[in-house]
């Protein structure tokens, strides 16, 4: 995992490897300025020799403004390395997502893929940054001083020795105990949370049942376990700063002792006797900063986990090398295709399909919820592989085709359409990314779209807002098909993309594409019989496989699913539009 | 200290922080103050002893043959007894502190919780989910830190600090004033250095801001990106914003990363001032200054400053801790929704023509009506709904719907078709008084639904709306949802009548299956197959059912609508749908269209008319 992420840091080396030497140089600061501040004492102050007191004190102040020189710099390149770390962090993982199949991305949820670019990176991002910080100087802060405390007098050193590995081993402990109680109450507040969002989103389910009382009971109960879990964690942690405490007291009271009989026999002088105490603070001041980085880190390795678990995804869907560049024509047949989200046989999704469609025919899809409808036309563009069988276009097996150059012959308008945060204009061209005004105006006339757009004071520059709330289901729909229509592809799926237009604009459309798209094959999946009635075959699907294939008539007659929908529809020859 | 500083922190919020703290911990906060006291004052009384020990113990016996080392025993032992004192009080003071910062935390979040579910749905309607939201997470989060860490550390520093100032003025009155004026120097740079970063830092969450929202439009739209294989122009975009927030990152952190190094060399500089000038003062003989009393004032000075340093790091966090305590508090202060009602829904059954009422569920309810003369009259509940000429809008002067009346009779089922927009579900939001009208009346059974109490009218009413909401659970348990006592019996009747039980048959743990929040495992039609069956275990006496369908195909909804029928037979029934095959059936359709009925009708009355109704059903006319 450490290898990965390190490889991120990329172009930012320099700043990553000059942060630390700053920092060094930083600390060495540290602690020479104690060891002249004792200096200054002994023998300017107490000597009365002020030659030496100005001497010695320009020398720290000098010393003081380098140290702030190598302190303001060593935080410069610190945030830059950090920020480019975070930057190049959240590239891979997002350039990586931009290759994943639709399985990859079924596999991790939406929402998951966002909180990983999100909170996780923020969380490594910190753990990054205390790394080439903190845990460069709080180590080296300590050997420094600990170096300085042997050259001071090597007998009151050995305190140090004894004292500072006990104090790192009751904050390892206080650590460790803390920190799978604080995930356990974490996972807690996940819940409660949960739970507020739920209410928040479903208040009017909890008003209309007349539930507050027991949502509030839930929560309450929730809440409760948050307070004991986390105070559990916080008395843990409550023991820190008292422990520190404890050791420095320990420490300054053996010094006192040991120190001062050595000052009485004139082994050590009261200068030294002061700055030891300060290199005391020093050095368990840095052992507290490394077990607060200990703690980040252990923290925010969940989340490198989680980040490099996105970065190792592979596509399972890639081109074939010396792959075909160009589709022929728009004819698709489908050879005992199985087909299971899961790539188990037990678990199909689509059983035994055969279908043979031709260049140009209107092909319409019928079935009810969770027959499989999408999934089979999913097949076409290869956003799904197939389990077992075979989909050809243009008589050549889809996997043998480069990905790009197939999705671009394949128009698809999703079931869940999409528009995005920009102006019409912008989201047409997702489609064709030079189409010229014309050609968009043109696909928005077979789409039905020019009419509603003309009418918006700002027609084609119109901007939309995400997820495209300021349009109506019917104008997003419309939409979505003239940018599928840029494309100019050839073949066209409209995973039921007019049911919320109207069924006379609906039959425009489909005499549009008839009369101007006569080349490109149609598929249609639709609810709404009036849809589908006057393509060329409708195929019935029920539960993943083909229960009938026919034309309207010919399915009126003979089949009894094609039969009941119709008649839950209820609608006579005379009025289709 | 710094009146600019004032002009970030929210006072008043920060008392009332403070008045939350001290509400149920009195006696233990006072406790946590004693010991947070107790350990400054050891920890400064330890500092200064330490010069005392090297005078008066230390010094006097160097160069002694056979030093006696009793006073000098005695003298540490008093340390040891200072420290103690102040290790102790420590351990206490963080120990006590817990309950009180976690407590505090819990009435919070419960207060804020139960208080949201009072408020009105207008609440819900006008704020953004992830704004309520952020007020349980981020908000209490960085309260959360305020409480247990930011306070009591700057309780004790600024105790620290007073002492030490004090302390400094009996020392030296001259060498205090050159602290002085390293501190206003410190105090300039942190300002400097906090306003520079500030800047950056509003940047830094505008460029989050954008990336974060960037990413989740596209993540989201993920398909549609392959399908039009737009990934590389994705990426260009992606990249701008990316560079963008590395930018203002550096610029933010830059400038924090600094605050530490720059102030703590600035206290180095400082000792190195005051030795220089202390010295050439004693050595000069100005000014009544001693060797040992220069010794003293350095150690004091850097006491004096260390704390300093830790309180310019908290400010950021205490600004941040404030504002989002303030939007908690705004959030405690929303009106409540008002309930005056006083007409109460109750089970009830006939005895010699007369209503009596009972405890058990008898499925015959009635109204009890107090009057104000102290006579109790029940009405028995028979879902006879009437609007006469009600207006209403969101906004005031915004009137959408405009003198709407209408008769629900018992047994009926009323339908209301129309564009969105055109006040459908308005009109049901004033049914279960989600929203109360502006002028005009509504009337259940007789009664002003003004005078039920909004439980009871909302009990007798069964919803299901468009956006089902589950809740994390078993299906069990959210079909059980609003009538927990329910049989397993009942439960799977009302599902067979929703024409779930198949699927959730199918499911893996059938109706123990655990579903999340978003039921991401289930299809929107099986949701909305859910949210009937939860509605009809309900058994209600009147049913709002808006776009309860819409999600599921023709062929399973008219089996659902048959057992919905025979369910409802006799009782009222309203249906809003924009697919005019689930509201055929009605006894009565109403077309509304900008807030007004402007067609009213049974399916074949409405057809012959050849209006508005007409033209949707041939398909001239586009709904959504």
């Amino acid at each position: 995992m450490i290898k990965k992420l390190a490889k991120c840091i990329g172009e930012y080396k320099r700043e990553t490897i000059l942060t630390p030497i700053f920092v060094g140089m930083e600390c060495a600061f540290d602690v020479i300025i104690p060891f002249l501040m004792a200096y200054l004492i002994d023998n300017g102050i107490n000597k009365g020799d002020s030659k030496q007191i100005l001497g010695i004190g320009i020398l720290l102040i000098i010393c003081s403004f380098v140290a702030i020189y190598t302190g303001v710099k060593s935080g410069d390149y610190a945030a830059k390395a950090t920020a480019g770390f975070a930057k190049n962090v959240r590239k891979k993982i997002y350039y990586n997502v931009q290759d994943f199949s639709f399985s990859n991305i079924d596999k991790f949820s939406t929402s998951s893929i966002i909180t990983r670019h999100t909170t996780d990176v923020n969380n490594i991002q910190m753990a990054f940054q205390m790394i080439i910080r903190m845990a460069v100087r709080a180590p080296l802060i300590i050997i420094f001083s600990l170096i300085m405390t042997f050259v001071i007098n090597v007998k009151l050193a050995l305190i140090f020795l004894l004292a500072i590995p006990l104090l790192g081993l009751g904050l390892y402990f206080i650590a460790t105990t803390a920190h799978p109680i604080f995930e356990k109450a974490i996972s807690i507040y996940d819940k409660l949370n949960n739970i507020v969002q739920e209410n928040v989103r479903g208040i009017r389910v909890v008003k209309s049942f007349v539930t507050e009382d027991e949502e509030i009971e839930k929560f309450d109960e929730t809440s409760k376990l948050i307070y004991k879990e986390f105070s559990k964690a916080e008395r843990i942690v409550a023991l820190n700063n008292p422990l520190m405490q404890f050791t420095v007291a320990t420490i300054i009271v053996l010094i006192s002792w040991f120190g001062g009989k050595e000052i009485i026999v004139n082994n050590l002088t009261t200068g030294e006797f002061t700055s030891l105490i300060s290199y005391t603070m020093q050095i368990l001041m840095s052992l507290m900063m490394l077990s607060m980085v200990l703690v980040t880190i252990m923290i925010s390795r969940a989340s490198g986990e989680r980040i490099v678990e996105l970065m190792d995804e592979k596509s399972n869907l890639t081109s074939k090398e010396n792959a075909i560049k160009e589709v022929k024509d728009g004819s698709i047949v489908f050879e005992n295709v199985n087909f299971s989200y899961v790539n188990d046989e037990n678990k199909l999704a689509l059983k035994n399909i055969n279908i043979d469609i031709k260049s140009g025919e209107t092909i319409g899809i019928i079935g009810g919820t969770g027959s499989s409808k999408t999934t089979l036309v999913q097949l076409i563009p290869r956003l799904y592989d197939v389990t077992s069988g075979k989909i050809k276009v243009a008589g050549i097996d889809v996997r043998d085709y480069d990905i790009k150059a197939l999705r671009n012959q394949v128009a698809m308008v999703l079931q869940k359409n999409e528009l995005f945060s920009g102006t019409i204009k912008e989201n047409l061209r997702w489609g064709k990314e030079d189409a010229t005004d014309e050609e968009i105006e043109n696909a928005c006339k077979l789409a039905q779209a020019h009419e509603f757009i003309k009418t918006f004071p700002d027609g084609y520059d119109t901007y939309i807002e995400q997820g495209g709330t300021n349009v109506s289901g019917g104008q997003k729909q419309r939409l979505c098909i003239a940018r599928a229509l840029l494309k100019n592809p050839k073949i066209l799926i409209l995973d039921d993309s007019t049911s919320a237009v109207d069924t006379k604009t609906d039959s425009l459309i489909r005499k549009a594409f008839k009369n101007n798209i006569p080349n490109t094959t149609k598929i249609i999946i639709a609810q709404r019989i009036s849809s589908v009635e006057d393509a060329d075959k409708i195929i019935v699907l029920d539960n993943g496989m083909i229960n009938a294939i026919g034309n309207h008539d010919k399915l009126l007659a003979s089949c009894e699913i094609y039969k009941e929908v119709y008649y839950s529809q209820m609608k006579g020859g005379k009025e289709n539009g | 200290m710094d009146k600019k500083l004032k002009g970030k922190i929210d006072f008043k919020v920060l008392g009332r922080v403070l008045k939350y703290i001290t509400k149920n911990y009195k006696l233990r906060l006072f406790f946590v103050i004693f010991c947070l006291l107790l350990s400054t004052a050891s920890s400064v009384a330890a500092n200064l002893y330490l010069q005392t020990l090297i005078d008066d113990y230390i010094v006097p016996l160097v160069g002694t043959i056979n030093p006696v080392y009793t006073s000098l025993l005695k003298a540490i032992v008093t340390m040891i007894v200072i420290y103690g004192v102040g290790v102790i009080a420590a351990f206490l003071s963080s120990r006590l502190m817990v309950k009180v910062s976690e407590g505090t935390l819990k009435d919070i979040r419960d207060e804020m919780f139960v208080k949201m579910e009072k408020l009105p749905i207008k609440y819900f309607d006008t704020h953004s989910h992830g704004d309520i939201m952020s007020r349980y997470t981020n908000d209490t989060d960085t309260l959360s830190q305020m409480i247990s860490q930011s306070i009591p550390e700057t309780f004790s520093v600024i105790t620290t600090i007073v002492v030490i100032f004090f302390a400094m003025i009996i020392t030296n009155i001259y060498l205090t004033a050159v602290v002085l004026i390293f501190l206003v120097l410190i105090l300039i740079v942190t300002k400097f250095m906090t306003s520079r970063s500030g800047k950056h830092f509003i940047k830094q969450q505008e460029a989050v801001g954008n990336l974060n929202g960037y990413i989740e439009e596209m993540i989201n739209g993920q398909k549609v990106v392959k399908v039009f294989c737009y990934e590389e122009r994705a990426k260009k975009r992606f990249d701008k914003l990316n560079e963008d927030l590395a930018e203002n990152v550096y610029n933010a952190n830059k400038f924090v990363n600094c605050i530490g190094p720059v102030n703590g060399n600035l206290g180095n500089t400082l000792y190195a001032v005051l030795a220089i000038v202390g010295g050439l003062l004693a050595v000069n003989g100005i000014g009544n200054v001693s060797v040992g009393m220069i010794v003293a004032f350095l150690q004091l000075s850097k006491t004096f400053i260390r704390p300093i340093n830790q309180i310019s790091r908290q400010l950021n966090s205490i600004v941040m801790a404030v504002s989002g305590a303030k939007r908690i508090f705004e959030f405690m202060d929303e009106e409540p929704e008002k309930d005056e009602g006083k007409v109460t829904l109750v089970n009830v059954k006939e005895e010699n023509g007369k209503l009596v009422e009972v405890n058990e569920r008898t499925k015959m309810w009635a109204w009890k009506y107090p009057h104000s003369d102290g006579r109790i009259e029940y009405i028995k509940l028979a879902g006879h709904i009437e609007f006469h000429d009600v207006d209403f809008g969101y906004e005031e002067d915004e009137l959408v719907l405009h003198e709407i009346s209408l008769y629900a009779k018992p047994g009926q089922k009323i339908a209301f078709v129309g564009a969105t927009g055109a006040g459908k579900t308005t009109i049901t939001n004033l049914i279960n008084r989600f929203y109360d009208i502006e002028d005009g009346k509504i009337r259940y059974d007789g009664i002003n639904i003004n005078k039920i109490k909004k439980d009871d009218l909302r009990l007798s009413l069964g919803m299901v709306l468009q956006d089902t909401n589950l809740f994390t659970g078993t299906i069990k348990d959210n079909i059980k949802y609003g009538r927990k006592e329910a049989s397993d019996e009942e439960v799977i009747n009302a599902a067979k009548l929703a024409n779930a039980h198949n699927f959730i048959t199918r499911l893996p743990n059938g109706y123990d299956t655990e579903i999340s929040a978003d039921g991401a495992s289930l299809s929107q039609g099986q949701r909305q197959l859910l949210a009937i069956a939860r509605c009809a275990l309900l058994d209600p006496p009147v049913m709002i059912l808006d776009e309860a369908t819409s999600s599921i195909d023709t062929r399973t909804e008219k089996i659902v609508q048959e057992g919905m029928d025979k369910l409802m037979e006799g009782r009222t029934v309203f249906v809003i749908a924009h697919r005019l095959s689930t509201v055929r059936n009605s006894k009565a359709i109403m077309v509304l269209d900008h807030g007004r009925i402007i067609e009213r009708g049974t399916h074949e009355d409405l057809i012959n008319e050849k209006g508005q109704y007409y033209k949707l059903y041939t398909g001239a006319f586009e709904l959504e």
